[in-house]
């Protein structure tokens, strides 16, 4: 596997490289947008908050984003290699098990049924269940048969759970217009608007998901040489696989229920990783961590710039920002 | 699989198609009875019906036909050269392309050109992306795997595009553009289909003829050019097929999604994975999924008429699942 860095130290003083001007973008989120806010101010409202206008947009709009985004960002990017390691395909990502389009189903039937009963706080959980039973169905799916869990069946399965949700949604949807109101401000997917409060109720099932996928790294790396070279190893595949998968429920449900579908970040992320270090899940995984969480903190900044005075949604800055990368990538690396 | 199992699968799918079309011409907002549309159909009687049959339902059904074959048959090219099951035409930006050129027309124009011109935009913005796509995919040779990376991205780059268009506008059309991102043969005129039957029938044909060539990239590069196929000649021409038909459907019938994808999927559960077979029977699905797609959209929520975009998924993912389902248990 060619790849830019070879050396451990090379690997180690970029990912703290890296992880230093995350914290540096994530500071510039606070402190850029439509009215800027002086370092001081910042300082202040954080150590003296006095309920001014600007310590208040500091401490319930600009945190509480540049948090959220980095906690989806990294989330997302980790889900997607771990769902690509699962797939066997280098195309995969999370919204392929079901996932985005299992949480927006639920969301939208709950609102068209219980309507205003539902407070923002229950449609986080409406949707991390959504999200948890698409993606029990599609590994239902991938493992019932004569020939058990099956990483194609697994894919065929999930894109077409993927497409059944997503059709039942824009149906409902078109025939309830009111509920497209009340949705569409989750479906297009957005770190803006949220509350911390809404990142605490998901944030220990994140942790639990990093920590999940960091232990599973070494085993990710025997399992990708191949099921029969696992075995033979020693390794319970199954297992693995299971866990894999609970993790990347984790992660992936865990971010769409905070931030809505928020696509991309899943497939272009571990590719741009993999260009920079190789294959191996010990610095795979915490390399998406570090370059999610700052491509999507760095989008959501531009977010407020492409179009002002009006923020346009963070996936269109997330294209701006991640297609030209990807286009590098794909034409440096060399493949087969 | 037997041969009579085989030609039982033929035969089964040409006659849903036919009754599927036969059903769709007399089933509407206004049910006409089924012996009168058959007069109508095949004799030149006089009807007080025949303007409804001839200049509404049966373009409509032809479109349906069309656009689900050349969907289908699109996905199946693509599956075969990327060589990945995820391959489709929305996955790689044709469809992307098609949609971000539809709506710069109908956002930028404003109207002072006819709207029977949307057909051939999209067509022009998926042949432009895909143009794009090989071009910067383009390094002594395009090999499949960069090909549809740099496709992810230009998918993605054009649904920024369309996105942020349909935030410029101030959404006095959008409703308009969203039943049409959505896909739907709402208001298809014989114009459209005329105009656009030669193209797609040609390409259609054409493809039939490369299936040889698309067995050969199956393979992979090194296996093809052992064979002495000429892989980088072959994957333009069939890349270009592709291009055309899948821009034809969409400018037809906006974003239909789902066909491209799993059409081919469900071919490949009923027949043997040779391109030969698998290219006219993901057709037939196709166009089969489209048809009962588009019925379903107009007699179940009657009058209104809901996209068939929302129903290929709702009644093609159960199918496809029972089929995948079928030969394992």
């Amino acid at each position: 596997m060619l790849s830019l860095l070879r050396s451990r130290q090379a690997k180690v003083a970029l990912l703290l490289g890296t992880f230093l001007m995350l914290i540096m973008i994530m500071l510039m989120s606070v402190l850029l947008g439509v009215q800027t806010i002086s370092l001081h101010t910042f300082w202040d409202a954080i150590m003296h908050f006095d309920g001014s206008y600007d310590h208040l947009i500091v401490t319930n709009t600009r945190v509480p984003r540049a948090v959220i985004a980095a906690c989806v960002g990294g989330s997302l990017a980790i889900a997607g290699a771990l769902m690509q390691a699962l797939t066997k395909n280098p195309l995969a990502s999370p919204s392929v098990f079901g996932i985005n389009a299992g949480a927006s189903l639920l969301l939208v039937l709950s609102i068209t049924f219980l309507g205003s009963l539902l407070g923002q706080g229950m449609m986080i959980w409406v949707a991390f269940t959504g999200a948890g039973l698409a993606a029990c169905l599609v590994f239902l799916l991938g493992s019932i048969g004569r020939d058990g869990f099956q990483p194609i069946k697994l894919t065929l399965a999930g894109s077409a759970v993927t497409a059944f949700a997503s059709a039942i949604t824009s149906g409902i949807m078109l025939l309830n217009k009111e509920t497209v109101e009340e949705a569409l401000f989750w479906l297009v997917g957005s770190v803006s608007g949220r509350d911390l409060a809404d990142l605490l109720m998901v944030f220990p099932y994140l942790l639990i998901g990093w920590a999940m996928a960091f232990t599973l790294a070494r085993a990710i790396n025997i399992i990708s040489m191949g099921d029969e070279v696992a075995t033979g190893l020693g390794q319970r595949t199954v297992m693995v696989k299971i866990i894999t998968i609970i993790t990347i429920v984790l992660l992936a449900g865990g971010s769409v229920s905070v931030a809505g579908p928020i696509a991309f970040i899943g497939i272009m992320v571990p590719h741009l990783c993999r260009f920079l270090i190789g294959n191996d899940f010990r610095w795979l995984l915490p390399y998406c961590g570090v370059y999610g969480a700052l491509l999507l903190v760095a989008a959501d900044i531009v977010s407020r710039f492409v179009l002002l005075p009006r923020e346009v949604p963070v996936g269109v800055a997330t294209a701006l920002l991640g297609v030209p990368f990807l286009v590098y990538i794909a034409r440096r690396r060399t493949y087969e | 699989m037997s041969s009579l199992q085989k030609r039982s699968i033929w035969l089964m799918l040409i006659m849903l198609l036919l009754l599927l079309s036969v059903v769709s011409v007399s089933l509407g907002s206004k049910p006409i009875p089924l012996l009168e549309t058959l007069r109508v159909l095949f004799t030149d009687a006089d009807s007080p019906f025949r303007m409804i049959i001839q200049d509404l339902r049966l373009p409509r059904v032809t479109a349906a036909i069309l656009v689900g074959a050349a969907l289908a048959v699109s996905g199946t090219i693509l599956q075969g050269i990327i060589r990945n099951p995820l391959a489709a035409p929305d996955l790689v930006g044709i469809t992307g392309g098609a949609s971000a050129a539809a709506v710069s027309f109908l956002v930028g124009t404003g109207g002072i050109f006819s709207i029977h011109w949307l057909p051939f935009v999209a067509i022009g913005g998926a042949l432009l992306a895909t143009f794009l796509n090989y071009l910067l995919a383009w390094k002594n040779g395009v090999s499949p795997f960069r090909l549809v990376l740099i496709g992810i991205g230009i998918a993605t780059a054009m649904g920024a595009v369309t996105t942020f268009l349909l935030l410029v506008d101030e959404a006095y059309q959008a409703s308009q553009i969203l039943g049409w991102l959505t896909g739907t043969l709402y208001g298809t005129a014989w114009k459209h289909v005329i105009a656009l039957l030669p193209w797609v029938l040609g390409f259609l044909l054409m493809t039939f003829f490369l299936s040889k060539e698309l067995d050969m990239q199956a393979l992979g590069d090194e296996l093809a050019v052992g064979l002495g196929s000429p892989v980088q000649k072959s994957r333009l021409r069939l890349l270009l097929c592709s291009v055309a038909l899948a821009g034809a459907a969409v400018g037809i019938a906006g974003g239909v999604a789902f066909i491209g994808l799993m059409a081919p999927h469900m071919a490949r559960q009923l027949v043997d994975p040779v391109h030969r077979m698998l290219l006219p029977v993901s057709a037939l699905m196709g166009a089969v999924l489209l048809l009962a797609a588009d019925l379903i959209g107009r007699i179940s929520f009657s009058p209104l008429d809901i996209p068939a975009g929302v129903f290929t998924a709702a009644i093609g993912a159960p199918f496809f699942l029972y089929l995948l389902f079928r030969k394992r248990s």
